[in-house]
């Protein structure tokens, strides 16, 4: 029987280190791995004996490209733990916060990660020769969206004036303001982006996925809501370790996250959007519909479609936001420490992350539990690819290599954050799934 | 500049061979080389002076070395990377480390202060397929370094200076001077001597511009130990205030923990 290989040692264009294996023998595909080697850097261990107020600066450094997702939900689990609220202006800043990462970290992907693949390039750098005016328009718009997150959050990478309770310093008024005349541009490209996407050439290649991501009733979910699936999943956040487990398999430095009953599921974009389309703003909706996905869409390479009514949406929002803010009288509530268990989930732009700390009654980190976005995918993007190749083996091994990275790079899957947390499980350990941290 | 520069710029750019750039990762968060693709305005002129021939992140394609300049990302925290970056040195004419982890082993050398060897070697028997050595340490530990650029992350207008720097073949202007120093410049009120702050910013080298005291909070040290840096007075000092050795211990054993001021600070406060 015929055998065939397909093999990336280092895939790119995407955060972080990984590889992928497939093997098919005769028309089967007999193993998927998308193997992740980047190494673990035991950030749940490193965690244990750090003060509360450290979580929101340590865990961002778990990812650079969206340390703001870290940082709001460690702030939001510490928050939880201590029974405080932080509501009105200052929730509104955070979100206006998110929402500058959002629309930077769609911006790279859809336009330097992604859309090369669909045009035929290796990079975006190689893409501006031909379609300069497109790459310069993507750089614009992440620039405004760093710029967003670099006046709340401090700087682009790794903010510095997030804090449990709220904020270290505000913005003013007229700093905000100057977002405003770019926000509008970003708001016109964003539909733009929408209707470019739109036309590339999409693989032929559907699932019936389940869809996991926050549902919030009266906004498209950033910071809060409950965890809802389209298979009957309709839970608060605290409830997660209950209906999710993670699985150590040996290809992979991260852990797979499953749902207990019904096995691989599906995080970000398409999830949000698949599940939330009624939150998103008019004229996000109206750019999905001429797009061709205002039904929702089940093809995972129309994520770039997706992504980018998100960065429509985001940059919406953040407009919205700022029109409407008056900087509240405090940068921050009081916070006192108690002990307790915390829990947080938000929505990373690549899907949920949820964080649990237990803490000790000066507010000390007793241990702690992050389940970022990637790994939760990884199952799916493996069942992806077991699927996708099949049907495709008359292309040749470069052009289905390359697709085979193509399907992987619809996740804009973040290896570095999906390796951080590995735990090791040591066999014979005393009862169920006893599990064991390099401290 | 005027168009004419630009052209005859343009002119020598095509005939003389570009300088070639690559981006290595090691252990990290990939922050300090997305400060590379958040020079949104410089990105692409860059291209035209420089071939970026390897980086992953960004592309698929990479040409072979050896390379002018190779900026590395990350510690070095498993036995393949340890042999992996003399490959990295050997291709490569000028070495630059990039960010906290590359230059003091990062964050994830907290486990450098932990007695882990027995806990890991119990670990290992049953999980043979993680391999990680027990400390994470810089890149200069393992081979020859020219140039280390501080920062967690890295300061982007920095990274050019630097890069532009070295392909003009003049001293990179990254003064090692404290944070303090900047923040004098700015005119911002001292966090530590006004509210009492839990301050590095005395002990911590310049490049953020003084970030954290204009936001009102103390440094945190990012940019790791300035040059000579008094750490022991400094913690004297905040000693007579109260603040209590665990305190001090957690302090210094930030992003640049491993780094040798930080680091026999921290293991002078504890117990």
């Amino acid at each position: 029987m015929k055998s065939k290989t397909i093999k990336v040692d280092y895939l790119a264009r995407v955060e972080g280190e990984g590889g992928l294996l497939v093997k098919v023998s005769g028309k089967k595909v007999t193993d998927v791995k998308f193997n992740i080697f980047e190494p673990p850097r035991f950030f749940e261990a490193l965690l244990r004996g750090r003060q509360y107020s450290e979580a929101p600066d340590i865990t961002a450094r778990i990812c650079g490209i969206c340390p703001v997702a870290y940082q709001m939900s460690s702030v939001q689990a510490m928050e939880h733990a201590f029974g405080i609220t932080v509501d009105g202006q200052l929730r509104a800043l955070r979100r206006l916060l998110y929402c500058g990462e959002w629309i930077e970290s769609h911006a790279l992907h859809i336009f330097m990660l992604h859309a090369p693949d669909f045009l035929g390039y290796a990079d975006a750098i190689q893409m501006a020769k031909d379609h300069s005016p497109i790459v310069q328009m993507a750089l614009k718009i992440k620039k405004i969206g760093n710029g967003i997150v670099g006046l709340v959050g401090g700087r682009e990478i790794h903010p510095i004036n997030v804090r449990v309770g709220g904020f270290y310093k505000l913005p003013t008024c007229q700093e905000l303001e100057t977002f405003v005349e770019p926000l509008k541009w970003a708001c016109d490209s964003s539909a733009q982006t929408v209707k470019f996407v739109s036309k590339l050439p999409f693989p032929d290649f559907e699932r019936p996925y389940e869809y996991v991501a926050l549902h919030h009733e009266r906004e498209y979910p950033m910071m809060n809501g409950r965890l809802c699936s389209n298979k009957g999943l309709d839970i608060e956040v605290p409830e997660y370790e209950n209906h999710f487990m993670e699985e150590h398999v040996s290809h992979s430095n991260a852990l797979h996250s499953i749902l207990k009953e019904r096995g691989a599921y599906f995080v970000g974009p398409m999830a949000r959007y698949n599940l939330n389309f009624d939150a998103l703003t008019p004229a996000a909706q109206s750019a999905a519909r001429s797009a061709g996905i205002g039904k929702g869409t089940n093809n995972p390479f129309k994520s770039i479609i997706v992504r980018s009514v998100e960065m429509l949406y985001a940059c919406e929002e953040a407009l919205r936001i700022i029109k409407e803010y008056e900087p509240p009288e405090k940068a921050s509530v009081a916070v006192q420490p108690k002990a307790g268990i915390g829990y947080g989930c938000t929505e990373a732009p690549r899907g949920i992350l949820y964080h649990r700390y237990r803490l000790d009654e000066r507010g000390n980190i007793l241990d702690a539990k992050i389940v970022p976005p990637t790994s939760q995918n990884q199952k799916t993007i493996e069942q992806d690819l077991r699927e996708f190749v099949p049907p495709r083996l008359h292309l040749t091994q470069e052009k289905l290599t390359w697709q085979c990275e193509q399907a992987i790079r619809n996740y804009d899957p973040c290896i570095s954050c999906a390796t951080h947390f590995l735990k090791l499980e040591i066999d014979g350990n005393a009862g169920e799934g006893g599990k064991c941290e390099i401290d | 500049m005027s168009p004419r520069t630009k052209t005859s710029m343009n002119k020598t750019a095509q005939k003389i061979r570009k300088p070639k750039l690559a981006v290595w990762k090691f252990s990290s968060c990939d922050g300090c080389q997305l400060s590379l693709l958040d020079c949104e305005e410089e990105l692409l002129p860059i291209t035209e002076y420089i071939e970026i021939a390897n980086f992953p992140e960004a592309s698929r394609a990479s040409s072979k070395g050896p390379y002018d300049i190779s900026l590395v990302e990350g510690s070095i925290t498993t036995p393949h990377d340890a042999e992996r970056i003399h490959q990295v040195r050997r291709q490569s004419k000028v070495l630059m480390t990039i960010g906290a982890c590359a230059t003091a082993g990062g964050i994830q050398a907290l486990r450098n202060f932990k007695d882990v060897k027995q806990f890991i070697s119990a670990v290992y028997a049953n999980a043979k397929y993680i391999e990680t050595l027990n400390k994470s340490t810089p890149i200069a530990d393992h081979v020859f370094v020219d140039f280390e650029l501080r920062g967690c992350p890295i300061n982007k207008l920095q990274l050019l200076e630097v890069i532009n720097a070295f392909l003009n073949g003049r001293k990179p202007n990254t003064p090692a001077s404290a944070v303090c120093l900047e923040c004098k410049r700015r005119f911002i009120t001292c966090e530590l001597v006004t509210h009492g702050a839990l301050c590095l910013g005395p002990v911590t080298q310049a490049g953020c511009d003084a970030l954290c005291p204009s936001y009102a909070r103390g440094c945190f040290g990012c940019f790791g130990p300035k040059e000579t840096p008094n750490t022991s007075s400094l913690s004297t000092y905040w000693n007579s205030l109260g603040i209590k050795d665990d305190e001090l211990v957690r302090l210094f054993r930030g992003f640049n923990a491993y780094a040798e001021a930080f680091r026999r600070e921290s293991e002078a406060h504890e117990k």
